[in-house]
């Protein structure tokens, strides 16, 4: 491990060190604030998160049993659902009513459990569809090449550098469809540095990719980490979160049971519960 | 595949190969003229006394029109013959609306001859071309593409039910058409449990399910017609292919889609092309007109004083009723009813709880099939069939279905009733010919409001 | 049995006029379809929208020509608004299902006897094409030949020996028109799908989630090429009530807007030249089937027993649907579309 990754770590958990492990405690200098999140379904509540802060600059696992309400939770904060009640600030504005494209122009970009790579078109154009900004996004202006062909150069540079340091540089051409699960899960990272985000929100990313691939993409994560970003990811892998998570939170039937260090979360005894109970009941159904 | 395609079709086409012979046959053999009158309200217009005479003069027969505001005068001959229709026998106030009581045909077959009724001669209507409000046989003669396609005509006769209510004051008009409406819907929803049930097990917006409806009408027309079997049983018959064609469907064509793993649209497409296949096959071999089973046309209404009601369509509707409840129940009781909901819920967790996908979807498109059949031949028993009343049931069907959300069969048949009443209800304050209209317009309406139907759950869109 | 006149009239009908207007309707559908993914069903109604919309305005309310294409035009966009602004939301087939469902309204709508004074109901409008043709920049009465063109009283001959193309002068001033049409809107749909913006739109018919997570308004852009590609249609719409000086409402059911299905799948969807080839070829292969079967009973290769004529339009559109079937099936890509990327795995 590099000594700037050292320094990193250090940086992220020295900030947080102090920080109580409860559920919903503040953090010093939080990017998001979710205040009373629920979500429900008819009569089932997927999610009920009274407080969450996520701490700028760190990377924070999210972790639960199956149907804890990770995933609603993250489509919640992304806009890709709409919350029953509840509010939450996103880098100092008000997010919980924008949509899910203005959540992503606002510096919020996310990835998805099943990947959605582009299938049907190349792997250069997946990047470029992600730069934010493109003149020549507006139709009118798609009409007039002149007016956007040196921003599309730039954006071009700018794939290329990415696809360099994920190691698709050799597929740029080939067709998204075309390449493997981890390749993809790599892809969509890729695209979403695109938008130059503050925080990435990143659903499952370890999963269906072999192990070779997943060492790589660690790197990559705390990559992102080192270029200032803030990185929320869910996962169930344990032994993943503890390598390279600074902070955990752990979700049970839609609520926050608690948080801390992977140290302290390990540790607990309701998370234990949490994840037994689960099996525990799924093993009685 | 290919085998397979081919076999759909020539199947298909075998099946109507001798219906289309015979029907022809029949169409020769019986020479006339005939026609019903009716209001501009679309109401049977009766005693009116039509004169049929050759072109020389000499009189063939006089005759009057019926309750049901129907006529006919057999002829033992083809060629010119002119066709009155006494003015003075009309009732107060009506017209011809084109200022043509006399027509002038050539007849080689059992022809239509139609005379427009109105309660005043609309204006700059010049008495120009005969052959406008005569109908020839252009439903025949025009390729579908063309611009005059026959179903000016016929359009009227898609309320026929509602021309048999007679007009007995504002009340029972609207009692008998709230009885008319719910038979309609109970057709509809025949049609509508099929779709909506092959939409939750595999995701397809089945086009060709309104010409499955036709299937069922033709069938039975070729059982009642070519073999000459009682209706009764040509019905029978008909459902009983309509599911072996639903079976066949799957088994032919859209399992191996499956397997092949065809995107959904891709199918939603070649559904379309399937549908286009039905219906053209029909028209080649059955005719652009109207044709009807040998019993129960033109049947005595019964009349309770609050409610005109025929025999036919108590009968048609009852059993319709039934056999809903009795797939409702099913589905609800029985393991393969609770398989089918499971496969609807979800496929994925369906199959790995050890249901047989593949048995329950080939299922779904056999009831869906039988159901759509007995829709068509119970329609038909009504309104005749024609090659076209599938296509344009499916849009009805659709917003039954889409009323009552997607890919339920408890909303697919709330959502009939309330379309069917609608349909018939709306001719209250509408004209009859715009009562489609009306329907589709809330069909929009909804997606705009609801797009999970009044009765899905909001999540299982988007 | 004369197949050289059979041949003769389905190549001349391959490039004619009701070619162009099946060509621009499909390249409306290619942008929505083809490029977005949008399953636009109610094709044939953003047709009649340009075509009545010219009729009623000049035949109807006695407007000027350009009128009439400017209220075409704007009926067309308000409908795209219309149809769009519930639907775009939502899941793809319910698009399609509204949109089947208004096409089906419109029809209705216009056949109906209740204002046929003004739509002329179910006969339809004439009289509103003078104008157009009084721009045609050449005399009625043109002779004169050049190798093997000749112009012979408004009547063209393309004479090359084995066929002959024929048009009368106005076909011939509606394909220039309608040819004009066809090669701009390509250029300008090559500008598009080429642009930033086609990419988008790609994206969005590839996984729609997706784009929308990269920070694009989805919702927009389907509803421009909702709106742009129901243009395209509104123009056909207005080239099909001139080609043939008429319109009538049964010409605008959804059979129509499964012919243009047809057109572009034929052709390859989202190939840029797609529409026009599937066009040519499909327009060719209807007139050589139709007037060859009719040759052939009127020359009584096939007998009446087993073809009447009145059945050849039923059998031609049955293999059609046939054809269609088939070819979803076994060429899906169509005439220039790439099977590999067919075949990609989608999810």
């Amino acid at each position: 491990m590099s000594a700037d990754q050292q320094t990193g770590i250090s940086a992220a958990r020295a900030a947080l060190s102090g920080v109580a492990a409860e559920p919903g405690v503040a953090k010093p200098d939080p990017i998001l604030t979710a205040a009373g999140v629920r979500r429900a379904f008819g009569g089932l509540v997927a999610v009920d998160v009274e407080h969450l802060e996520v701490q700028r600059g760190s990377i924070t696992a999210l972790i639960g049993p199956n149907g804890a309400g990770k995933t609603t939770f993250f489509n919640l904060l992304t806009g890709f659902d709409r919350p029953s009640r509840g509010t939450w600030d996103f880098n100092g504005r008000r997010a919980n009513r924008m949509r899910s494209y203005q959540v992503a122009r606002a510096g919020m970009v996310r990835t998805f459990q099943l990947t959605k790579a582009l299938t049907r078109m190349s792997v250069m154009d997946n990047m470029l569809i992600g730069a934010s900004s493109q003149i020549g996004e507006r139709m009118w202006a798609g009409l007039l090449p002149p007016l956007w062909r040196q921003q599309e150069a730039a954006n071009r540079e700018k794939a290329l550098e990415l696809l360099e340091r994920f190691k698709l540089i050799d597929k740029r051409e080939d067709y998204a469809g075309e390449l493997s699960g981890g390749q993809r899960k790599l892809l969509e990272m890729a695209r979403a540095l695109m938008l130059d985000p503050k925080m990435v929100m990143l659903d499952e990313p370890m999963a269906g990719v072999n192990p070779a691939l997943k060492q790589s993409l660690l790197e990559h994560i705390k990559g992102l980490r080192e270029e200032g970003m803030t990185v929320l990811f869910v996962e169930h892998d344990m032994d993943m979160v503890h390598e390279i998570a600074d902070w955990v939170a752990v979700m049970a039937a839609g609520q926050l049971i608690t948080e801390g260090t992977p140290d302290q979360i390990s540790a607990d005894r309701r998370v234990i519960d949490a994840y037994l109970g689960a099996h525990h009941d799924a093993a009685q159904r | 595949m290919r085998r397979a395609v081919l076999l759909l079709s020539a199947a298909f086409a075998g099946l109507l190969l001798g219906l289309g012979v015979n029907s022809s046959a029949v169409a020769q053999s019986a020479l006339g003229v005939h026609g019903t009158l009716e209001n501009q309200q679309d109401e049977p217009v009766a005693g009116v006394s039509i004169t049929v005479a050759q072109a020389d003069g000499t009189e063939v027969a006089t005759v009057e029109s019926a309750e049901d505001g129907t006529w006919a005068v057999p002829l033992e001959t083809g060629g010119a013959y002119v066709i009155t229709l006494d003015e003075s026998t009309l009732p107060d106030g009506l017209l011809v609306r084109n200022g043509r009581p006399q027509l002038e045909v050539e007849v080689n077959s059992d022809r239509t001859v139609l005379f427009p009724l109105d309660t005043q001669l609309a204006e700059g209507v010049t008495p120009e071309d005969p052959d406008e409000s005569s109908s020839d046989e252009d439903g025949e003669s025009a390729a579908p593409g063309d611009e005059t396609s026959g179903d000016e005509v016929d359009e009227a006769e898609d309320g026929e039910a509602l021309g048999e209510i007679e007009d007995e004051g504002g009340a029972t008009r609207a009692v008998s058409l709230l009885f008319s409406g719910l038979h309609f819907g109970l057709m509809i929803a025949l049609a509508a449990v099929g779709l909506s049930m092959v939409f939750g097990t595999t995701g397809l917006t089945n086009f060709a399910h309104g010409d499955l409806v036709t299937f069922g009408g033709v069938a039975a027309l070729l059982f009642n017609l070519t073999f000459g079997l009682p209706v009764w049983l040509a019905a029978i018959a008909a459902v009983v292919l309509g599911a072996a064609f639903g079976w066949a469907q799957d088994w032919g064509l859209w399992k191996p889609l499956r397997k092949r793993g065809t995107g959904l649209v891709t199918m939603m497409i070649i559904s379309i092309g399937v549908a286009m296949l039905i219906r053209y096959a029909t028209l080649f071999f059955v005719g652009g007109e109207r044709q009807r089973y040998t019993e129960y046309v033109g049947q005595e209404p019964w009349d309770f004083g609050w409610l005109v009601i025929t025999p036919k369509d108590v009968a048609t509707g009852s059993i319709a009723l039934v056999v809903c409840v009795l797939v409702g129940l099913a589905l609800v009781f029985t393991r393969l009813g609770k398989a089918t909901r499971a496969v609807a819920d979800n496929p994925s967790l369906a199959e790995s709880t050890g249901i047989d996908v593949n048995r329950v979807i080939r299922l779904v498109w056999t009831i869906g099939g039988a159901l759509a059949a007995m829709s068509g031949v119970f329609l038909s028993i009504s309104d005749g069939v024609k090659f076209d009343m599938g296509q344009h049931l499916l849009l009805l069907v659709f917003a039954a279905v889409v009323l009552g959300g997607l890919g339920t069969a408890f909303g697919a048949f709330v959502g009939s009733m309330i379309i069917g009443v609608f349909v018939q209800m709306s001719t209250l304050v509408v004209a009859p010919e715009l009562k489609y209209v009306g329907a589709l317009a809330v069909l929009i309406i909804i997606m705009l409001t609801r797009p999970q139907g009044i009765l899905g759950r909001r999540e299982r869109i988007g | 049995m004369d197949w050289q006149f059979v041949f003769s009239q389905a190549l001349t009908q391959a490039i004619g006029p009701t070619m162009l207007v099946y060509a621009l309707g499909a390249i409306g559908l290619n942008l929505q379809f083809g490029y977005t993914g949008l399953l636009n069903f109610g094709q044939a109604a953003f047709a009649a929208m340009g075509a009545y919309g010219l009729a009623l305005a000049v035949a109807s309310f006695g407007l000027p020509f350009w009128w009439g294409i400017a209220i075409g035009l704007v009926a067309a966009v308000v409908m795209a608004l219309l149809l769009g602004i519930p639907t775009l939301r939502l899941r793809a087939d319910y698009l399609a299902i509204v949109t089947i469902a208004a096409a089906e309204i419109v029809r209705r709508l216009a056949r109906s006897t209740v204002w046929s004074e003004t739509t002329g109901g179910s006969d339809g409008l004439r009289g509103f094409s003078e104008a157009f043709f009084a721009m045609k920049p050449w005399g009625d009465d043109g002779n004169w030949s050049f190798l093997f063109v000749s112009m012979e009283s408004g009547r063209l001959t393309v004479d090359l020996g084995v066929v002959n193309f024929q048009y009368s002068d106005r076909d011939l001033w509606v394909m220039v028109v309608g040819w004009t049409l066809v090669l701009f809107f390509l250029a300008v749909m090559g500008l598009l799908v080429h642009s930033p913006w086609g990419r988008v739109l790609k994206g969005i018919r590839e996984d729609e989630e997706a784009v929308r997570s990269l920070g694009k308004n989805v919702f927009a852009y389907k509803m421009q090429a909702l709106v742009f590609g129901g243009i395209i249609g509104a123009f056909a719409g207005f080239m099909f009530a001139l080609s043939r000086a008429n319109v009538q409402p049964d010409a605008f059911t959804t059979d129509f807007t499964f012919y243009f299905y047809v057109v572009l799948i034929l052709g390859g969807a989202a190939r840029l030249f797609g529409p026009v080839l599937g066009a040519a070829l499909f327009w060719f292969l209807y007139n050589l089937f139709a007037q060859g079967l009719n040759q052939a009973i009127r020359a009584d290769v096939i007998p009446p027993s087993v073809l009447d004529s009145t059945q050849v339009g039923p059998l031609v559109f049955f293999l059609l649907g046939l054809g269609m079937v088939l070819l979803l099936i076994f060429r899906p890509q169509g005439l220039i579309g790439n099977r590999k990327e067919l075949m990609l795995d989608v999810r």
